[in-house]
């Protein structure tokens, strides 16, 4: 079962964050198609928020198809987000990580690692667009 | 959870002490299900307003409707719970014997989820309530008014006094019923920061008159804080309906009600959104303002 947390201070939309929680869940495996999600009186009873905002957030996730609520049984999760498995994500995971210590040695600090990680993000989807 | 139907109700309503009116010409409405933050600042007619809603009082002008029907009657009554700011408990009695007295009182008691509640709060049912911690007394008080099974709960300064800990256990615990029964709940608080993410609908008291009644994320989405240089002021004050103005002779920070959609700015304008505390201080700096919807625009 998710483990919702929120983030006070950021700025972000309480709703918008149990949605992100959700898709980062099904992006890493840990909730799977089937799984339950929990309750709106279970997530409110943890963390003292409004009731109608789980449901909007459920709702959100249901528009995007990635959970469906069963009346009286709960809301499940229907599919799963990012395209490779589970092994396919722990092989890649590996080979950034060789990645990172390569750069680190290299000199570079966290941000310039992020910043140019997310540059390449960027041009090979840039590139992926173009000859698509 | 119920949409279109009305839980609260006030037109025109006014309540005078003596000479002084400690609540005049006040109108909103409050559609059912909703969770309601009643705030102003002390003195504003927050308790004048919730007594008159739960028929301890009797308004002087107007009228206030409960759900659906006129406030104080025995009918109205038997479908609302109010809990007073001074936590009414009696000291010398058990906690058993509070159950006891709500479960005589009242005719729809649900004393099974009241022994729930509280053992899951690790209550002890023959602890005297002079003994319990603050924290635990406003448990106590809650599930008592809780335990009445109400479709509109009120609540009167329910976090007064107690700690940052105590608060948060209250405010789950709210939301949990919530959640369960559908209930319309109003409280009132001068602390803005314990009812964000928890309240749903905001009402602004100051003065004695409703300044803003409306969905807050509907309030947040309709007001933006604008910082620009103070020569353009007056230009922008002129289009767009300005809440609070805050100027030095070079910068003015204006907070204004932009209705939906963002309002076409001169490049020299940086613009963002606002925040529960930003809006609610910013009417309550401003007397004068107020967002109120048209009546014809009104949500049922």
């Amino acid at each position: 079962m998710i483990d919702f947390r929120l983030d006070r201070g950021s700025g972000v939309a309480t709703y918008l964050q149990l949605v992100h929680q959700v898709k980062h869940a099904l992006r890493l495996g840990v909730l799977r198609p089937g799984d339950r999600l929990p309750t709106a009186k279970e997530v409110v009873d943890k963390l003292a928020i409004n009731p109608n905002t789980v449901l909007k957030a459920y709702r959100e996730l249901e528009r995007e198809g990635l959970v469906a609520g069963k009346p009286g049984l709960g809301t499940f999760v229907q599919r799963t987000l990012g395209g490779a498995s589970v092994t396919e994500h722990a092989r890649l995971r590996d080979s950034l990580a060789g990645w990172v210590s390569d750069a680190r040695t290299a000199g570079l600090d966290p941000e310039d690692i992020e910043a140019l990680f997310a540059s390449v993000v960027l041009d090979s989807f840039r590139i992926g667009e173009d000859t698509a | 959870m119920t949409a279109g139907t009305t839980a609260l109700a006030a037109t025109g309503l006014g309540k005078k002490y003596r000479r002084t009116w400690a609540l005049k010409d006040c109108s909103l409405s409050v559609p059912e299900g909703r969770v309601v933050a009643l705030v102003g600042p002390n003195g504003a007619g927050k308790t004048t307003l919730l007594h008159l809603v739960v028929g301890l009082l009797a308004p002087d002008q107007g009228d206030v409707t409960v759900l659906g029907s006129s406030a104080g009657t025995t009918r109205t009554l038997s479908r609302v719970a109010f809990l007073a700011q001074d936590k009414p408990l009696y000291d010398g009695f058990s906690v058993a014997d509070m159950l006891r007295f709500g479960a005589r009182t009242n005719p729809g008691w649900d004393q099974d989820m009241a022994v729930r509640r509280l053992a899951s709060l690790d209550i002890p049912l023959d602890r005297r309530v002079g003994k319990l911690s603050g924290g635990q007394q406003a448990q106590v008080a809650l599930t008592v008014a809780l335990a009445k099974r109400p479709e509109l709960l009120v609540l009167d300064e329910p976090l007064a006094n107690l700690d940052p800990l105590a608060r948060h256990e209250v405010m789950r615990g709210l939301m949990a019923a919530v959640a369960e029964s559908g209930m319309t709940v109003v409280l009132s608080s001068h602390v803005v920061s314990d009812l964000v993410d928890t309240c749903d609908w905001l009402v602004v008291l100051n003065g004695g008159r409703v300044q803003v009644s409306g969905d807050i994320e509907d309030l947040l989405a309709g007001h933006r804080l604008l910082t620009g240089p103070a020569e353009l002021a007056d230009g922008v004050a002129g289009r767009l309906a300005v809440v609070d103005d805050d100027r030095t002779d070079r910068q003015a920070t204006l907070l204004v009600r932009t209705g939906e959609g963002r309002p076409p700015l001169d490049p020299r304008w940086t613009d963002r959104g606002v925040n529960l505390e930003e809006l609610v201080l910013a009417y309550l700096r401003r007397p004068d303002s107020a967002a109120l919807p048209k009546p014809a625009l009104a949500r049922a």
